[in-house]
């Protein structure tokens, strides 16, 4: 397979700078069509602004994005509604898109939530809201999508089943997935490209491969490095507060 | 009873309604009410160029209207000042500065009640043709923008990152606000335009489960409201635009009586 066609977005050298600091620096990745790019990497590392970067949503940035595509389905970490709109989780699904009752009902189906079809999105529990969420970006069968942690604050059962949704729409919708998420277990065996975050790229890779770098297990710790990898190893750099990297 | 002024006032203040309905979501939605204000104060200012240089009043207060829009957003970049401050500065010193134009033309009969509150006896056949083909010309450009301005109003990042386009919707919903500032200060009055926006809306929002709802509601409140308050008007001998605004505040008023369930749990 030719990877040019398929590349779905690509970050060269991205980056960006607030009130003249670094929130993430000199990022490239590429999202192809049917693989699993998953970010991970502590708080603040970076990982919502880079796929905020990815999607287009910043303007000012350094280096540049290529985006392929514009069915794109988006999952944000954080999403903020003004409860004075009178908005359904119906309503709310068409958001974007104008869709036909049955691609609605299929997409809430799958992510378990038909019966919460009428409520009011206010209504909604945090679990449930998470899964409209989901629901409502791959219910417009979009080549890119981009989960900002997309399973947050789903319970335990709910999460094993979503991940597994995850992986078989990517399979039959062949489209390519950026995923951030906190789950190591699920992102090591879900995944065919991690990229390790903390400002800058750390490593990436192959699961296994990050799973043996050296500066994942800095950034991790021991216990999420026992996960995958029994290879010790030294953090080779620190960072400023101005987002520079020092070297040790 | 129906004298020929009073049809003409009617048949306006529908094509006002069916306007504002619509348009007055997104002003409660974005939470606007403030900046309609600034816009319609402003419109005296396009109302008295409009008499200097005898040019057509609704064409004269969309500019001003447009170009006060622009200025508030060039403020906004540019300063430190919160929105609720540079609103209230736009506001009062065009509305001043309107005044004192006024003051100097002396060699005009001004009817400034009629300009600050309506006045249906000065609704000509020309003003139909302005309120009938700038509104649907309005309406036109709103059902064009509805996805993305929608879509914005509820989560910014969302649209922008599903390829819709909030920046654009944005800039064009202000000018469609100078729009209709412009179009319906006759029947309303400047003062009282963004009550015409807002109470309907509001109204509406008490009785609405869905979006499309409440917006075929506010249409209904805003046409309810024209109706009763020009009929009051004709028999009270009231001005046009406070009789319409006093209907509509009764609408709302009977609309509390009737507030969904699920708003009630969250106040």
């Amino acid at each position: 397979m030719s990877t040019d066609q398929n590349i779905l977005v690509k970050l060269n050298d991205a980056g960006l700078q607030l009130n003249n600091k670094w929130l993430v620096k000199g990022v490239s990745l590429q999202v192809e069509k049917g693989k699993i790019v998953t970010l991970i990497g502590p708080n603040g590392s970076g990982k919502s602004t880079t796929a905020k970067i990815a999607l287009g949503i910043y303007k000012k940035i350094d280096g540049s994005v290529e985006k392929y595509t514009n069915k794109v389905g988006y999952v944000p970490q954080k999403i903020s509604i003004d409860w004075t709109l009178p908005l359904r989780v119906s309503d709310f699904m068409v958001l974007t898109e104008n869709l036909n009752n049955e691609i609605i009902d299929e997409a809430l189906s799958l992510t378990g939530v038909i019966h919460l079809k009428d409520k009011n999105l206010g209504d909604l529990s945090g679990g449930e809201f998470q899964r409209v969420l989901l629901a409502r970006a791959i219910s417009k069968k979009p080549d890119l999508l981009v989960l900002d942690e997309p399973v947050q604050g789903v319970d335990f059962t709910g999460e094993i089943a979503l991940y597994e949704l995850i992986k078989k729409i990517s399979d039959e919708l062949d489209c390519g997935i950026l995923l951030i998420s906190h789950d190591l277990h699920t992102v090591m065996s879900a995944t065919d490209h991690v990229v390790c975050l903390n400002g800058h790229v750390c490593c990436s890779g192959s699961p296994l491969d990050v799973a043996k770098n050296n500066e994942y297990k800095a950034l991790f710790g021991e216990q999420a490095s026992q996960i995958l990898s029994r290879y010790e190893h030294k953090h080779d750099h620190i960072h400023t507060d101005e987002g520079e990297i020092k070297k040790n | 009873m129906f004298d020929d002024f009073f049809i003409r006032a009617l048949v306006a203040g529908i094509g006002v309604a069916l306007v504002t309905g619509p348009l007055g979501c997104f002003v409660i939605w974005r939470r606007l009410s403030y900046f309609g204000d600034t816009l319609a104060h402003s419109a005296l200012l396009g109302v008295t160029l409009a008499f200097t240089m005898e040019f057509n009043i609704a064409l004269s207060v969309f500019i001003i209207s447009s170009l006060i829009a622009i200025i508030l957003i060039q403020l906004q970049k540019k300063t430190n000042l919160p929105g609720d401050a540079l609103l209230g500065l736009l506001a009062h010193s065009s509305l001043a500065v309107g005044l004192v134009v006024i003051g100097f033309l002396t060699f005009i009969r001004f009817d400034i009640m009629g300009l600050l509150f309506g006045d249906i006896l000065a609704v000509s056949v020309d003003d139909l043709l302005i309120i009938w083909i700038g509104g649907a010309l309005i309406l036109i450009t709103l059902k064009f923008i509805w996805k993305s301005l929608f879509a914005s109003t509820v989560n910014y990042e969302l649209a922008e990152a599903e390829g819709l386009n909030p920046d654009r919707a944005k800039t064009i919903f202000t000018i469609l606000m100078a729009a209709i500032i412009a179009i319906s200060i006759k029947m309303v009055g400047l003062l009282l335009i963004t009550g015409m926006l807002i109470i309907p809306a509001a109204m509406a929002r008490n009785i609405s489960t869905s979006p499309q709802k409440m917006v075929i509601y506010s249409i209904i409140g805003g046409l309810l409201s024209v109706i009763i308050g020009l009929f009051t008007s004709l028999e009270f001998n009231t001005s046009s635009g406070p009789s319409i605004i006093t209907a509509a505040l009764l609408l709302f008023i009977l609309s509390l009586f009737k507030i969904k369930q699920s708003i009630k749990l969250k106040n």
